[in-house]
């Protein structure tokens, strides 16, 4: 109804323009879904390319491409659709697997193994997309999620293995051991910034490689690292402090659930609460909020260790639902990837969360396409850098399928004074 | 109006504050000096250190006895940060500061060195060689910082020109076809980092973030399709020769490590000179600086804002992507998957560290490439100090200097600021 | 065009510029509309308009900073198009811009040269800096503009800074000269110096466009007068018009300078100031020792020219500035240790004078805009939360009561004109108890019929029994609005004199010029 009532309006217009033109040209010309749906599809027409262009085989035909073209075309589109198809049936589900268990010759565990996967990888993602969205609405840009979530894999881990405390109460500490961790790594450029003005941008950077580095050096420590191996692994976490999960293929986990009710958290913190006020009013414009008698520098500080803690539950979940143990890489590349999620869901909560699930998916699928089809896992990095990439420039979007650009005027031109 | 007066009012400056930047470095270079003596000091065994002057053990060397050369080395720092301290020579503040420093690693070096030996040779020029892509990658940033264009897509840009190098280097067989490659590799992440910031006015930050995931992909992924399948096609490279200049070769330390070495040295450091004085005494530098700190007052001059930009950005491309080159036809011989490992970021540090200046990039990346390879060499010894601690340096003295709790750092005014002509 | 080469190049012909129909349009704004100027050689052509009038509009596009979408430009009768600044210096026009458009960091003579370095050759241009710093000691004693080419341009006070700008105009040998509010930064006595190299310039056979909307200066110096008003021309006159009939045409209809008030009745001092000492942002003292008293029920007016301490003055006591010594008093209470929430939550409304940096959030909606500084207080809400409900009720109210023109509450303060802007800050602070009020340039930026707007309710303000504070570089609106007027300059109070002296004498003061009859108070 949302997208009929404004054509129809448009359709009075004397030009008498077909319903369905009309309905195209908003499609086309309204913003954030379609440029997003376009970005996707632009990422996945690139990755294709770059499976063509890195296959030997498929290049060997195109060398007598001039000759018989069918050949190359037919083993391109051979090679892409499997390798996607692989991607797709990773990410939500095989058919076969589905009915095999409708069948009986196959179990639901299998079927849902997929959505499992992608649900499980989402998890963390969802932790760390949050931590970056909510420091972007208060005008800060914290690449430092990397760094927050390592120390909360660290302090989650830590907390996991030594207090050996009962059910429950030895997950929720460890839990909370992970975001207080994560929280104080992400205080420091908040109170930097606060004091000295310190770009958060360049200290956040830095931090992100010195905890990668203390976690390296950690591990191998007496008393953390298992003491029944020689390479650089810690102790695995108590059963008591990992995150439920249904087990066996299942790896999905309680942390998604947590995500979830998170998100919901963030969503009211920013938009219902005082805080919430103090951080958006900071991130439009901090000079009108410090005159109205906000404290820039207290916001600063404490929506980073807010951030902070939010990317350490990140970690925490990592550590708690599918790695249970220390390692040099055991965060991967949440907080990065969460940079790339909170990007994608233009700084919402609830779009960071459906970010997050397409992130999993993708990776979930990733593996997959890359067992199965052996393409590298790396397309995924690179279909997700390219997603975002053009979501951040919807103007090239619109360049490339040639929309009708919204016109952009500019508040504030310097130079159109008056 | 005879009768009428201008009201005098003298210059009214305001007091000084005691705790001026060269008081608090005192302080701290006292407090480093204290650490070094008492406890440097006190753990270093009463044994020979020796600096030997060549790759070994043997020959000549320069010998101490590392407690009297810990504490001794410790005092010297006490005593600049003293000097410092009480503004005895306020002239030769950066002197000051910049021996109370040197003093401070001699003596930890005394402690660490103590009973065994540190070939000079090889740390000068294993410090250089770990500096290359640092001085490299922080030249591309000056080029593109100083005139407003934020590029932490340095990491990217390395790993782009390693790869470029390293594929088309193989393909070719030819290392200066690599080298070529390698430019071009940079700067086509540079061209993506331009047209998205400048063009698009896309944060710049964001921009470089999402182009080292970028980069990081693409690499891995065709290193993965590519080198790993079939590493004699695309991925033996043919390493940069070294070449020994007779007689400036022969110079004791100091030949060995400038004249007898790679290309891509000489690149690096008569970049930076090029560079300082393309800045500080051409039209292109003092043009690139105005926009850079001011790009309305360049544009009411008739100075093409963007077209300076983008230019500025894409030969900095071309020096990241030489940075790039020295993973790959320098130190390896190969690509592997993201064997960067952060470099670019510590080059982002070097040039912040270095103020955005050239001069300062250089003495900071041969800052940071020194702990690196006493990192290594301190492993290699079995010293009790984590190597990964002084891995951290670099990141931490940023952090500091970033905090301006040892002087501030001031960014170009515009520098992240994309130009809108309206 | 220009056949002679650098530097001593004389014109043939002296500049006649033409504009014809020039049209700039903004989205759906029409910043000018069909402008037809003619600017005769050596003659000073004033543009006159009020703030947002379409004056900078215009002359960036003559200056090729910005293309009109319909017009022609013509010099010498030759139609020429201006794709950039180089293309109108190259025609013979240079421009001081409002906000001077030097690089801080550089010396005058680099900022100078820029753009048109002097060079040695070499592929990159090794810079000459002998010729340049040569060139700019010519240009400024063949003009009796002195300045000096190695000083650093942040180091430098406006004045000067001005007139590098006007040396970096002449140095690039233009006939025809553009100044856009030359004036706004300058105290009367610099105001004369200009006006003098003004009337040096043109008998030198250069034209000069002059772009105020200070009728006085108009009068004082202009050959022909324009007067501009929302983007189109509304008239022209001669500097013999008087005033009154300038301002009624810039403005569009005859306005009263006059605030319409009753005799103030001064009740017990609320705000009390001593021995105030504040530094500035680059920590030179901005306030030198101020002792000042505002008292209930009345309005207390700072005149002086911007940058004279006021703004400091004015952050100082709303605890967004240190004190380095002094005290600050509400009814004898110190807010020296206060932060500005406790300040605000005591009783002081503030209006600060930099409305889209300092007193709106354009994202922000007019409903949270109207909260800004109450939203954690019952009713709108408490440490934890917001009460949206209270903040939609809220906001229906202040619309309707201060007449804020928008479509709805909830759209973005940022989609609405100045003034009503403006009025949105004004609703804000005023609509609660005060003690104490303090409007920074209340009416800067804003259309004449808000301005009589927030005058109203400033008066209303002072007739409930609150103490005003009014900061304004506009004399008179400092005159219309004051029962007490305290001249600042140079970080000090010169004066505290009654809003009926004489307009001279005011002048004087602003200018830092005390006669020694006058008394130091009047009441």
């Amino acid at each position: 109804m949302t997208t009929e009532a404004p054509a129809k309006k448009e359709a009075e217009k004397p030009e008498e323009e077909s319903f369905l033109s009309v309905f195209t040209r908003n499609l086309w010309s309204s913003n954030t879904v379609t440029v997003t749906f376009l970005s996707i599809v632009l990422a996945f027409v690139i990755g294709a390319v770059l499976i063509v262009v890195s296959d030997s085989e498929v290049l060997e035909k195109f060398a007598y491409f001039t000759a018989r073209p069918g050949d190359a075309l037919t083993a391109s589109w051979q090679l892409i659709s499997t390798a996607y198809s692989d991607l797709l049936k990773g990410a939500f589900g095989d058919p076969e697997a589905f009915s095999a268990w409708f069948a009986g010759t196959g179990t639901w565990q299998d079927a849902f193994s997929p959505i499992s996967e992608t649900l499980t990888y989402a998890a963390p993602l969802v932790f760390t997309g949050l931590s970056v969205a909510l420091a972007f609405r208060g005008g800060l840009f914290n690449i430092g999620a990397q760094g927050q979530a390592v120390i909360g894999c660290i302090t989650a881990g830590v907390a996991g293995f030594t207090f050996g405390l009962p059910i429950v109460l030895n997950l929720v500490v460890a839990i909370v051991a992970g975001a207080i961790g994560g929280a104080l790594w992400g205080f420091i450029p908040g109170i930097l910034k606060a004091r000295t003005g310190a770009h958060e941008v360049i200290t956040t950077i830095m931090l992100n490689y010195t905890a990668a580095l203390f976690l390296s050096w950690l591990v191998l420590q007496k008393g953390i690292q298992d003491p029944e191996r020689t390479d650089a692994i810690s102790k695995a976490v108590a059963e008591s402090a990992k995150l439920p999960s249904f087990g066996g293929v299942l790896r999905v986990h309680m942390g998604i659930l947590l995500a979830v009710a998170v998100t919901a958290g963030v969503a009211w913190l920013l938009n219902r609460s005082s805080f919430g006020f103090e951080l958006r009013a900071v991130g439009a414009n901090q000079h009108a909020a410090k005159t109205a008698g906000i404290s820039v520098a207290k916001t600063y500080a404490l929506l980073m260790a807010v951030a902070g803690g939010l990317a350490g539950l990140g970690g925490a979940t990592q550590v708690l639902g599918t790695a249970y143990a220390l390692t040099p890489s055991v965060a991967g590349n949440i907080g990065f990837d969460g940079l790339l999620v909170a990007l994608l869901g233009r700084n919402k909560p609830w779009g960071t969360l459906w970010a997050a699930l397409l992130f999993g998916a993708l990776r979930a699928g990733g593996n997959r396409m890359q067992s199965y089809s052996g393409i590298s896992l790396e397309l995924v990095t690179v279909l997700q850098a390219l997603i975002v990439i053009f979501i951040a420039a919807p103007a090239l979007v619109k360049a490339i399928f040639r929309l009708r650009a919204t016109r952009l005027v500019r508040p504030g031109a310097s130079l159109a004074k008056g | 109006m005879s009768t009428a007066t201008v009201e005098e009012i003298g210059e009214v400056t305001a007091p000084e504050p005691f705790w001026t930047r060269q008081r608090r470095l005192g302080v701290a270079l006292v407090l480093i000096g204290v650490l070094a003596a008492v406890l440097f000091g006190s753990l270093a065994p009463s044994e020979a250190a020796r600096f030997t002057l060549s790759e070994d053990a043997e020959g000549a060397a320069l010998s101490i006895n590392g407690q009297f050369g810990a504490i001794l080395f410790g005092i010297v720092t006490i005593i600049t940060g003293g000097l410092l301290f009480t503004s005895f020579a306020k002239r030769y503040q950066n002197l000051l500061l910049s021996l109370g420093i040197l003093t401070f690693v001699l003596s930890f070096l005394c402690w660490q060195v103590a009973g065994k030996f540190l070939p000079l040779v090889d740390t000068t020029s294993g410090t250089l060689q770990l500096a290359l892509p640092l001085i490299l990658g922080a030249l591309a940033g000056v080029l593109g910082e100083r005139s407003g264009v934020v590029n932490v897509a340095i990491e990217g840009q390395f790993l782009m020109g390693a790869f470029a190098g390293a594929l088309v280097g193989t393909m070719a067989t030819s290392v200066w076809v690599g080298l070529i490659s390698a430019a071009v590799g940079g700067v086509i992440i540079a061209a993506i980092l331009a047209v998205l910031s400048i063009r698009y006015l896309v944060d710049q930050t964001v921009v470089g973030i999402v182009l080292n995931l970028f980069a990081l992909g693409v690499t891995g992924f065709l290193y993965e399709r590519l080198m790993q399948n079939d590493a004699s096609k695309y991925n033996e490279p043919p390493r940069l020769p070294e070449w020994r200049i007779p007689g400036l070769a022969d110079i004791p330390v100091v030949g060995t490590v400038l004249f007898d070495t790679n290309l891509l040295v000489w690149v690096a450091l008569g970049l930076v000179v090029l560079i300082h004085f393309g800045l500080t005494r051409t039209r292109w530098g003092l043009r690139t600086r105005a926009v850079g700190e001011h790009p309305t007052a360049a544009d009411t001059v008739g100075i093409r804002v963007r077209g300076l930009r983008y230019m500025n950005v894409l030969l900095g491309g071309v020096v990241a992507g030489l940075g790039g080159a020295y993973f790959t036809l320098v130190a390896t011989g190969s690509f592997t998957k993201n064997m960067t490992a952060g470099a670019g970021f510590i080059a982002l540090a070097a040039l912040i560290f270095g103020r955005f200046t050239p001069f300062g990039a250089l003495g900071a990346a041969l800052f940071f490439g020194f702990a690196q390879k006493l990192a290594t060499y301190l492993s290699a010894v079995g010293s009790p100090v984590p190597s990964q601690f002084l891995n951290m340096l670099p990141y931490i003295a940023t952090i500091i200097a970033v905090a301006g709790l040892v002087g501030r750092v001031r960014a170009p005014a515009a520098d992240g600021v994309p130009y809108i002509k309206s | 065009m220009k056949s002679l080469s650098w530097p001593y190049r004389i014109r043939e012909i002296p500049l006649k510029l033409e504009l014809r129909g020039i049209t700039k349009r903004f989205g759906d704004l029409v910043a000018n509309d069909h402008i037809d100027i003619t600017v005769e050689p050596g003659e000073v052509h004033a543009l006159l308009g009020e703030n947002g009038a379409g004056k900078s509009t215009l002359m960036n596009q003559l200056y090729g900073l910005l293309q009109p979408d319909e017009g022609q430009i013509l010099v010498n009768d030759e139609p020429l198009v201006f794709r950039s600044p180089r293309d109108a210096i190259a025609a013979g026009i240079g421009m001081v811009h409002q906000h001077f458009m030097l690089v801080p960091v550089f010396t005058v003579a680099e900022n100078i040269a820029l753009g048109s370095e002097e060079t040695r050759g070499g592929p990159l241009g090794w810079l000459d800096r002998r010729r340049s710093r040569r060139d700019v000691i010519e240009t400024s004693e063949r003009y009796g503009l002195p300045v000096d080419p190695d000083a650093l341009v942040e180091d430098l006070p406006v004045g000067a800074q001005q007139r590098v700008e006007i040396v970096k105009a002449l140095t690039r040998d233009v006939d025809l000269l553009i100044l856009d509010e030359p004036t706004a930064v300058l105290t009367p006595q610099e105001t004369q110096e200009l006006l003098a190299v003004m009337r040096s310039l043109t008998a030198m056979g250069k034209s000069i466009v002059f772009i105020t909307h200070k009728l006085k200066e108009v009068k004082a110096i202009a050959d022909r007068i324009t007067v501009v008003r929302r983007g189109k021309i509304v008239g022209t006159a001669s500097p013999d018009t008087s005033e009154e009939e300038l301002a009624a045409l810039m403005v569009g209809r005859a306005v009263s300078l006059e605030v319409s008030k009753t005799p103030a009745e001064p009740g017990r001092s609320v705000l009390k100031l001593s021995g105030l000492v504040v530094d500035d942002d680059r920590g030179v003292r901005a306030v030198d020792g101020v002792d000042l008293e505002v008292r209930a029920g009345e309005v207390l007016g700072i005149a002086g020219v911007q940058g004279n301490g006021q703004t400091e003055l004015v952050e100082a006591v709303m605890g967004l500035r240190e004190l380095r010594a002094g005290t600050v008093e509400l009814d004898n209470e110190s807010l020296a240790t206060l932060s500005t929430k406790r300040i605000l939550r005591a009783g002081v409304g503030y209006v600060p004078e930099d409305r889209s940096h300092d007193g709106v959030v354009k994202e922000f909606s007019i409903a949270e805009n109207l909260i800004l500084d109450m939203y954690d207080r019952p009713p709108f809400g408490n440490a934890f939360k917001i009460d949206l409900g209270s903040v939609g009720t809220n906001a229906k109210e202040r619309v309707e009561q201060f007449d804020i023109r928008c479509m709805s509450p909830d759209n973005a303060v940022g989609t609405l004109s100045g003034g009503n802007q403006q009025k949105v800050v004004v609703a804000r602070e005023m609509s609660r108890p005060l003690r104490l009020l303090i409007a920074s340039q209340p009416t800067r930026g804003v259309d004449v019929g808000s301005i009589e707007f927030i005058h109203g309710r400033i008066i209303h303000e002072r007739d409930q029994g609150t103490a005003v504070l009014v900061v304004s570089s506009e004399l008179d609106e400092v005159v219309g609005l004051a029962d007490r007027i305290a001249v600042m300059y140079r970080g000090r109070v010169l004066a505290i004199v009654s809003p009926d002296t004489p307009r001279e004498e005011l002048g004087l003061l602003m200018a830092g010029i005390t006669g020694n009859a006058r008394e130091e108070e009047t009441e």
